[in-house]
């Protein structure tokens, strides 16, 4: 399988003025593959918007390398070639939108990259289309609401063409409606167009949609594996301060009265099914 | 709220003529019409400068109301120039109190003062109601690209220009929500005078602008992440071009201003 991101060792402390530095990276190794979806999930301060940052050179390592698509990110005259392949969107839809107009700043990444006007057009509807907002392509940004502003930063990143979207916490913002239009969009992206998609959060809902969970904790990944077999490990997560979903929770507790449950319920459909059965067998056992 | 008043900057989208006009013209055509303004010297003069804006407002369906909203945070400058041109013109007096003195010359200069004032604004708001602001910057890029010879940053001034236009919505909004905050613990904004008034500002000005910077901060980033590197090597997604409506646009200003010019010189 083919790596898009790969972290050998990943090691990075901001320099104080004090001269203290505290490690907020200490030795990640990942490698990502090229199509996967992956969900970082991890409390605040885990590391896990610094690992987002060394994905496309915005920081680089002090200690081990990043490679994106196989290229170097401390390598200065690729940056550009480094980050039209991982495009990456923020939190705050408001702070990362340039023009006043919806289609034009999707149209600022190729705009950037030198890209020929009939290309970008094509481009600029393409990705409109993608995330659904293509009729709003003459609003002003201010205008619309968080989850619509949040797909037009998507759009804004996909009209680069990368290979993979890193997003760190897109959804934080968002009220229910946003987050659900931004992760659906999200998946589509993912299962469609074959975008690797890099989803920063810390909402275990949105980690449980992804094929694989990368779990991180002081700046460590504390465990890597497909959502069912991560939140499994209820005791685990819970030592590193994060929750499981709440379907998952209610298994474990059950569980922990003694009634035979699977662990690996992650949806509402799941869940009922597997108490459903419990509660049949009971009945037939009677 | 008088914060919702500020239509600075602000865009209308559509289709007709004058959104489609190349933003060079635009920019080109409102410094001709406020040359015009200049120029005029009579009632005859402000007359044309009136049905040209009229017409203008009409061609871009911009609603009057929409202009007239915009004179407003403005209102006061203007009527205080008035009062102050009716007064200090010397000429034929009609009514003295004092020092007061009401002259026939300053009520006509006031008149043409405030209509001046007022055209002046709403021909420019016409601009930004009818072109995007990245159009107009990249315009004005244009315009002024043979400063660059001269190293002037121009293309990193347009950038500053037209961010500073996408972000006076968002500031606003945000103010309004500081301002709420404030309020709900107990501030005051509205009541005491002028210099407690703006003491009353300072607790909304300083969160603001920390979040500003905060702002500005997520903003270069974001940029960058989308392969923003200055305007070198930048392509544009509408290119510019000048075409047979925009040489009548320019042709039409210029007879305007030339016509106003001579109406002037006739004394009209």
């Amino acid at each position: 399988m083919e790596r898009i991101i790969e972290t050998q060792n990943l090691r990075f402390s901001y320099v104080s003025a004090e001269g203290v530095s505290p490690v907020v990276l200490d030795g990640v190794n990942l490698e990502i593959t090229a199509g996967s979806f992956v969900a970082v999930l991890g409390h605040n301060g885990s590391g896990k918007s610094t690992l987002a940052k060394h994905m496309n050179a915005i920081l680089l390592p002090t200690g081990g390398r990043v490679y994106v698509d196989g290229t170097d990110t401390a390598e200065e005259e690729r940056l550009l070639d480094i980050r039209r392949t991982v495009g990456m969107v923020f939190q705050n839809p408001d702070n990362q939108i340039v023009a006043s107009v919806v289609e034009e700043d999707v149209a600022f990444a190729p705009e950037n990259l030198g890209i020929p006007p009939e290309e970008i057009r094509r481009r600029v509807d393409d990705a409109l289309k993608a995330v659904g907002m293509y009729e709003y392509r003459e609003h002003a940004p201010h205008l619309l609401s968080g989850g619509q502003k949040q797909r037009v930063a998507i759009a804004g990143v996909l009209a680069m063409a990368p290979r993979c979207i890193v997003l760190d916490e897109p959804t934080a913002m968002l009220d229910p409606v946003g987050r659900r239009e931004v992760l659906e969009t999200i998946k589509t992206l993912n299962r469609t167009s074959g975008v690797t998609v890099v989803l920063i959060t810390h909402h275990m809902d949105e980690a449980a949609q992804a094929d694989r969970l990368v779990v991180m904790s002081r700046g460590r990944v504390v465990a890597d594996g497909p959502p069912k077999r991560v939140f499994t490990n209820v005791e685990a997560l819970k030592s590193v301060g994060l929750t499981v979903p709440e379907t998952v929770e209610l298994c474990w507790e059950l569980r922990q009265e003694g009634l035979d449950l699977p662990l690996d319920a992650l949806s509402d459909e799941e869940c009922a099914q597997a108490l459903f059965r419990l509660l049949t067998e009971e009945g037939d056992a009677r | 709220m008088a914060l919702r008043d500020i239509t600075l900057g602000q865009y209308f989208p559509g289709h007709t003529i004058i959104h489609r006009l190349d933003p060079r013209t635009k920019l080109l055509c409102t410094v001709l019409y406020i040359v015009s303004l200049f120029l005029a010297g009579g009632a005859a003069g402000y007359a044309v400068l009136f049905l040209v804006l009229a017409a203008c407002t009409a061609v871009a369906k911009i609603r009057p109301a929409a202009l007239l909203r915009g004179m407003r945070p403005i209102l006061f400058i203007i009527v205080l120039t008035a009062v102050l041109n009716m007064f200090y013109t010397p000429g034929t007096v009609l009514w003295q109190w004092k020092f007061l003195r009401l002259t026939q010359e300053g009520i006509w200069t006031a008149f043409f003062m405030v209509l001046r004032v007022s055209f002046l604004i709403s021909s420019t708001f016409l601009l930004t109601y009818t072109t995007s602001p990245l159009v107009l910057t990249d315009g004005l890029e244009r315009l002024l690209s043979p400063l660059k010879r001269l190293h002037v940053p121009v293309h990193e001034l347009t950038m500053i220009m037209s961010i500073a236009l996408r972000f006076i919505p968002t500031l606003i909004e945000e103010t309004d929500k500081i301002m709420s905050a404030q309020k709900a613990r107990g501030a005051d904004f509205d009541s005491g005078n002028l210099f407690q008034k703006a003491k009353a500002l300072v607790p909304l000005l300083v969160p603001l602008f920390i979040s500003a910077f905060r702002r500005a901060d997520e903003l270069a980033v974001a940029m960058e992440c989308r392969c923003y590197h200055g305007g070198e090597g930048r392509t544009r997604l509408r290119q510019l071009r000048f075409q047979g409506a925009d040489a009548a646009a320019l042709v039409l200003f210029c007879a305007l201003a030339v016509g106003v010019w001579a109406l002037g010189r006739l004394g009209l």
